[in-house]
């Protein structure tokens, strides 16, 4: 017998024979829990996830779409950083980024782990972000690119257009998301809690994480 | 369950050598009490948090009571996206069929995120007797793996150790598994932790193989979720070309948006965070982001015998967030090692004797690791009530009765060292069946009180070496109601007015 008749075959026995079809799963589960905690205005909203992205040592800047703004502060950051090189995914949209600066290095299929190490920065934008827990979700899209570019250089900066991209609750950040997509939810730069559970920020992730707030001008 | 534990002392002699290490003492006593209060006030931001932990509840019931159906959909949803199920009935079989998938690769190390679920089925051990070196990258389990030590916490394996012993260990051994200690490393928690990234780096940019555990599994949609705070998950399940996760059964949802619950109540339960740093989600395989090739190993390894228990299934429902050994007096004092398990704690007292039986001398004294205080069930995300798995499975300990033994129907016997107790309740039973045979008892009790001992004789005398026998009254309760018609007749030797 292979292990999967053996399992599934004592799974029916402790259940007394083969479970119904799950038809009561609406019944059975209660959601009578919120879809969101406390009312806020849009702008209240954006306030929220300003303040719980710091709370967790993340560096936030604001600034408007208008006159390359964003540009020349993604330039600024990057230049205080004193990165020579930055990482942008395939389709990071052209005024992100001003013409001078540190060398952009294009992520490739074959770009291995080893050289992705040598590079200084990557700038991505973001599917969503949460407003309650402070964190920004990658779904992999062109302007987010694989998961491993947000993951081997030390310096992430991640641009959050809102208030379009900026959900309250994680039940919202859910509905909004794609299963299908490989998704990396980010909370504040790698900690650890493992030394006398003594928080410590950046471990192996990047260990500066700058959200750049961008509202339409 | 792992051998590594096999031969472990019974818990009350465990605990009480633990309880006379007073560094350890230390150690738990501020790691618990930190973690406990930050939890707490974590916890108080949601309003809405006795709720979410009712839906928590029953949608783990739903799926267990379901879950055939949910593996076969989880199944065909991984399958569709790319993945390969495998099936392992007991932790013999994980190990063979991991091991296999790693030999198939052509590697012979493996990089490692923390998982619960390899830690019990001993998978290192058996791929190292296979010649291949399984890489920890957690920073607590890099501790206890190089300190060749056992974990004993859930979250934070290696609470049990200081500054001062986590750099020791780091100078002493780093060296012989790879990139050193660098030189003059202090003790402060961020100098170690910037040691662990240097010493792991190089090793997860060679890294072909990762293994994994995961948090949990959607059936509907075949994603795989692992929630983590150090980006060693992330390295592990995006750099190398294979990924092998090896996940219990239990850890099923049903749809993609049951997540929204678990993803609220188990960081604030572990970590006492809103969220913690990292969640990554993965669907099968995709294109040309991750692992080329996935394989799920569905891990039974006793589950099914803790499902066919209705009482005990219920533990089932954990989602390993930890917060009922941070509560736990019981685990303040003894330590994570006593419990002689991967799931130490409250959780492992009724945990571990589920999914190994209560055969060994170990496994038949947990469920006895517990004053019954309640304090995990409160704290509990999904309200396990565990006292009342716990006083189920004591039951079961002392009178023994039938059980499910590796998908088996068992009938066990009662276990030797309860016979005084068996003795004391049948002679109880039939007393208080007995109403003449009770007073008379009870009269014979209260005149014969001056003459009464402190402390119990014979198989008692444990009993009374930390507590003073109740003191008889001079009169029996029933004598008293009846003389004083309930304390209306006036005050009586009771002291009713």
């Amino acid at each position: 017998m292979s292990g999967r008749d053996v399992v599934l075959g004592r799974v029916r026995r402790a259940l007394g024979g083969p479970s119904a079809p799950p038809t009561t799963y609406d019944t059975d589960i209660d959601r009578g829990y919120l879809r969101e905690h406390g009312e806020r205005t849009v702008a209240q909203t954006v306030e929220l996830l300003a303040e719980n992205l710091a709370d967790y040592r993340a560096v936030v800047h604001r600034c408007t779409h208008t006159d390359d703004e964003l540009g020349l502060l993604v330039m600024r950051l990057l230049a205080e950083r004193g990165a020579r090189t930055v990482l942008v995914p395939p389709a990071l949209p052209a005024h992100w980024l001003s013409s001078a600066g540190p060398t952009r290095v294009h992520d490739q299929a074959v770009s291995t782990a080893r050289q992705l190490d040598r590079v200084d920065s990557v700038v991505t934008g973001c599917a969503v972000a949460i407003a309650e827990t402070g964190t920004i979700v990658l779904d992999g899209s062109a302007d987010q690119g694989r998961r491993r570019i947000t993951l081997v250089p030390d310096h992430h900066i991640c641009v959050v257009r809102v208030p379009d991209q900026v959900v309250s609750s994680v039940p919202q950040a859910l509905s909004r998301l794609d299963p299908t997509r490989p998704l990396t939810w980010i909370s504040g730069p790698s900690a650890t809690s493992d030394i006398e559970l003594d928080r410590v920020e950046g471990v192996h992730g990047p260990r500066t994480l700058e959200v750049v707030l961008v509202s339409e001008g | 369950m792992s051998g590594t534990f096999v031969g472990m002392p019974a818990f009350p002699k465990a605990a009480h050598e633990a309880v006379r290490n007073t560094t350890l003492r230390d150690n738990l006593r501020h790691a618990t009490h930190t973690i406990r209060d930050k939890r707490a006030r974590a916890v108080a931001e949601l309003e809405d948090w006795e709720r979410l932990r009712e839906a928590g509840r029953r949608i783990k019931d739903h799926t267990l009571r379901h879950l055939d159906r949910y593996l076969v959909q989880l199944e065909e949803s991984v399958t569709a996206a790319g993945g390969t199920v495998h099936w392992a009935a007991d932790a013999d079989e994980a190990n063979r069929i991991v091991t296999r998938l790693v030999a198939e690769t052509g590697e012979s190390e493996v990089v490692k995120v923390k998982s619960m679920a390899t830690q019990e089925i001993g998978l290192n051990e058996a791929l190292e007797a296979a010649g291949m070196r399984a890489y920890e990258t957690d920073l607590a389990e890099l501790i206890v793996q190089l300190g060749h030590d056992r974990p004993s916490h859930i979250l934070v394996p290696a609470i049990h150790r200081n500054r001062g012993e986590i750099r020791d260990i780091f100078r002493a051994q780093m060296g012989s598994w790879g990139r050193p200690a660098p030189d003059g490393l202090s003790d402060t928690p961020a100098e170690l932790a910037e040691a662990a990234r240097l010493h792991l780096r190089e090793k997860f940019l060679r890294a072909k193989v990762g293994v994994s555990g995961a948090n949990f599994m959607v059936a509907q949609t075949g994603t795989l979720v692992v929630v983590e705070s150090e980006g060693n998950g992330r390295m592990c399940l995006t750099l190398p070309e294979t990924l092998i996760s090896v996940v219990g059964i239990e850890k099923i949802v049903p749809r993609w948006q049951d997540l929204e619950v678990f993803l609220q109540t188990l960081p604030r339960s572990s970590t006492a965070e809103r969220m913690n740093p990292y969640t990554s989600m993965w669907t099968g395989t995709a294109d040309t982001d991750g692992p080329r090739t996935f394989h799920l190993v569905l891990l039974d390894n006793g589950r099914t015998d803790a499902l066919a228990d209705e009482v005990g299934r219920q533990a089932l429902r954990c989602i390993r967030c930890s917060a009922c050994l941070n509560v736990c007096p019981v685990y303040e004092r003894a330590g994570g090692h006593a419990y002689g398990s991967v799931y130490p704690g409250p959780i492992g007292a009724i945990l571990s004797p589920q999914l190994r039986g209560t055969a060994s001398e170990i496994d038949a004294s947990l469920p006895y690791a517990s004053s019954l205080c309640g304090a995990c069930y409160e704290v509990c995300p999904v309200a396990i009530d565990i006292p009342e798995v716990l006083v189920h499975l004591r039951e079961r300990v002392v009178q023994g009765g039938e059980v499910t033994r590796n998908g088996v129907k068992v009938r066990l016997r009662p276990a030797r060292g309860h016979a005084a107790e068996r003795a004391a309740m049948r002679a109880t039973r039939w007393a208080f069946t007995h109403p003449g045979v009770l007073a008379g008892g009870q009269r014979l009790a209260s005149r014969t009180r001056r003459f009464h001992p402190r402390s119990a004789p014979g198989p008692g005398r444990a009993w009374t070496a930390t507590r003073d026998l109740p003191r008889v009254p001079a009169e029996p309760f029933r004598d008293w109601w009846r003389r004083t018609d309930g304390g209306k007749a006036g005050t009586g030797k009771g002291g009713a007015k």
